[in-house]
């Protein structure tokens, strides 16, 4: 990447309404060419309907949508120098595996050897070679997906656009396409725009994500800002799993900031959040980033931090309730002040899960710069 | 002994059921025993038909060479072929129609495309014989195949109904992400049409056509007010020979369209591959 990337589509203030419905309103954002950018948010979001204004299924009630500089107004989809890989795939059923594949082409008036040689590489590229003359009802739905998406692939499109890509694959097979989607995408280098609700989907495959709620852009961040620098608790909350205490900002310096949460105490950070003084606040935790002490060791610990009295804030509490996942066991703590808290503790030997039960009294730390405030 | 021994019927194996076999066998009995007896008393060498005597061919000899029998069977298949073409074509597109688009008195139009079915066939076949003769003066001397028009256009209206119910619930289980999915990859709405629409319509148009082509094969009340002197179909020519006596070549002459309309069925069923008929999406 030696020249920045240019937006390759421009969303302009792009409002859309069904009757009294705002589906989407007012959303400007810029997708760059190249990137895999993912368009995140909980069903009915109006993440869909911002992606069927891409491929020209949906008209904007307001606002421009432009495609590497054009204006897309007027232009239908069959016009448009995207395509779709659709949510139930829509490969035709009374197609073969190379006809479905050959369909775009047959009607760009693209024939004889040079349709075949884009077929099989279309094929090649999404694994599917040798599969040519077998019928859509004799594959299985990733075989399908693979088929739409070589269907759309051998366009050479600018765009690439996915709706729900992974919802209908069972959960290991998913994983596996989301790897496979990643290296395919940069493999044809082609810029892929994908609509998801599922948070592991966006952050394993997207270079940038945008969070929709309500039809507004809640924030567009790449998947590591996103989860480690959320911009409010929607956002915080939606990705990942999240302990959110409300409080009053009542330390705001250049290098350190103090939140009083009636549910957590005093919670300490080691840089400022630039907020008016006295405001009401949000204190967002994730389960991850809170360690829990086995027996005896909360003492070592507050010793050794006797250093940096900001650096570390600690907690006490009893365990509520557990549940053991395999990888980590979650643990839900209730705090001395009553309010309680998620905590996640990764199993690194075998013998972990059998450090606490239920109704143990167990104390906790977490560093000054694992929690976000969040103003809004 | 093992081998007389028979497993337990489960529960829901009706057809090992005592009662349901019983059941079976009576209702394949009334409904095949009559077209059974017909077929084998076309054999019969008797003038009569009411006792067996003995088996020969010449009834079937004698329907053939039955100028009048022939040229009404040939009526009847002419006005079924031309009523079901038309048929198709009007069910399919207002099925079509129905289902895609918005229009004024829609509703209407969607109420009263299925009154030919339920209105009874002997009004249907009073009103053509006034419509036809009294409301248009329908000209009676035309040359053949054209004296047959006023026969077809009955059978059409009463035919596409049954094409646009089939063909509209068939539309129904159309996936619209397909259509979609044609236009993203460059189709306008009539290649979409002719390379999406028209495939998933497929079963449903043949068996429209199969429907049309029976119902007009076998109609004979709405036939017999529409019909001239000269334009005798099948049924209506079958009857008026009952009128006379029952012979044997009666029943050869419906053996022989029992067996026309079997293979036809057949032929159209093959064509299409009985399985995409049976599938519902």
């Amino acid at each position: 990447m030696t020249e920045p990337a240019q937006p390759i589509i421009q969303i302009q203030n792009v409002s859309k309404r069904f009757g009294k419905v705002t589906a989407v309103d007012n959303v400007s954002l810029d997708i760059l060419a190249g990137e895999f950018f993912v368009l995140l948010g909980p069903s009915g979001c109006g993440k869909t309907t911002l992606l069927r204004m891409i491929a020209g299924f949906e008209l904007p009630s307001e606002g421009r949508v432009l495609i590497d500089g054009q204006d897309m107004a007027g232009i239908p989809p069959n016009k448009r120098p995207v395509n779709m890989v659709f949510q139930s795939y829509a490969v035709f059923p009374h197609m073969s595996v190379a006809d479905n594949v050959a369909y775009g082409l047959k009607i760009a008036g693209v024939k004889g050897g040079e349709a075949r040689d884009r077929v099989a590489e279309a094929l090649d590229l999404v694994k599917l070679g040798g599969f040519e003359s077998r019928m859509p009802d004799q594959m299985s739905g990733g075989q399908r997906q693979r088929v739409a998406l070589a269907r759309s692939l051998v366009m050479r499109p600018k765009v690439l656009l996915l709706d729900e890509p992974l919802s209908a694959l069972d959960a290991k097979l998913r994983a596996q396409m989301q790897f496979e989607l990643s290296e395919l995408q940069e493999k044809v280098g082609i810029t892929f725009v994908t609509v998801t609700h599922d948070q592991d989907e966006a952050l394993s495959m997207a270079c940038r994500i945008a969070v929709i709620n309500k039809g507004d852009v809640s924030q567009l961040a790449a998947p590591s800002d996103l989860y480690e620098y959320p911009a409010n608790r929607f956002v915080a909350d939606f990705v990942g799993s999240v302990n959110i205490f409300e409080g009053k900002l009542t330390l705001d310096e250049p290098d350190k900031a103090a939140v009083d949460c009636p549910g957590l105490g005093k919670v300490y950070l080691n840089h400022g959040v630039t907020g008016p003084h006295g405001a009401d606040v949000w204190v967002a935790l994730r389960p991850e980033k809170i360690y829990l002490h086995v027996p005896g060791e909360g003492k070592a610990v507050k010793a050794a931090a006797q250093d940096a009295p900001d650096g570390y804030n600690f907690a006490r509490g009893k365990i509520k309730g557990m549940s053991y996942l395999g990888d980590i066991t979650l643990f839900e703590i209730e705090l001395e002040t009553g309010a309680r808290i998620r905590v996640s503790r990764p199993n690194l030997s075998r013998h972990d899960q059998e450090d606490f039960t239920w109704d143990d009294k167990v104390s906790m730390h977490w560093r000054a710069d694992s929690p976000v405030v969040l103003l809004g | 002994m093992a081998l007389f021994r028979r497993t337990p019927i489960a529960p829901l194996e009706y057809s090992r059921t005592l009662w349901m076999r019983l059941w079976v066998g009576a209702v394949m009995l009334f409904l095949y025993a009559p077209l059974i007896v017909l077929m084998i008393f076309s054999f019969n060498d008797s003038k009569r038909n009411v006792v067996w005597r003995g088996f020969t061919m010449k009834y079937y000899d004698k329907a053939l060479n039955n100028d009048a029998l022939i040229e009404a069977l040939v009526n009847s298949l002419t006005i079924a072929a031309l009523a079901t073409i038309f048929s198709l074509i009007l069910g399919a597109i207002a099925a079509v129609l129905l289902w895609r688009f918005r229009f004024p008195f829609k509703a209407a139009v969607d109420g009263t495309i299925s009154l030919p079915i339920i209105v009874p066939e002997i009004c249907m076949g009073v009103a053509f014989l006034m419509f036809f003769a009294k409301g248009l003066n329908w000209p009676t001397d035309l040359i053949w195949p054209l004296n047959l028009g006023a026969i077809t256009i009955a059978h059409i209206t009463f035919c596409f109904p049954f094409v646009t119910m089939v063909v509209r619930s068939r539309l129904a289980s159309f996936n619209r992400e397909q259509e979609e999915a044609a236009k993203d990859l460059g189709a306008g709405e009539w290649q979409m049409f002719r390379d999406v629409l028209i495939p998933h319509m497929k079963p449903a148009l043949v068996a429209g056509a199969l429907l049309s082509f029976t119902l007009s094969l076998d109609d004979f009340v709405i036939t017999y007010f529409t019909s001239g002197p000269d334009t005798i179909t099948f049924p209506v020519k079958v009857y008026s020979m009952l009128r006379f006596s029952v012979t044997p070549e009666v029943n050869a002459a419906s053996t022989i369209l029992i067996i026309l309309t079997i293979a036809l069925t057949a032929i159209a069923l093959k064509l299409q591959g009985v399985k995409t008929i049976a599938e519902t999406h």
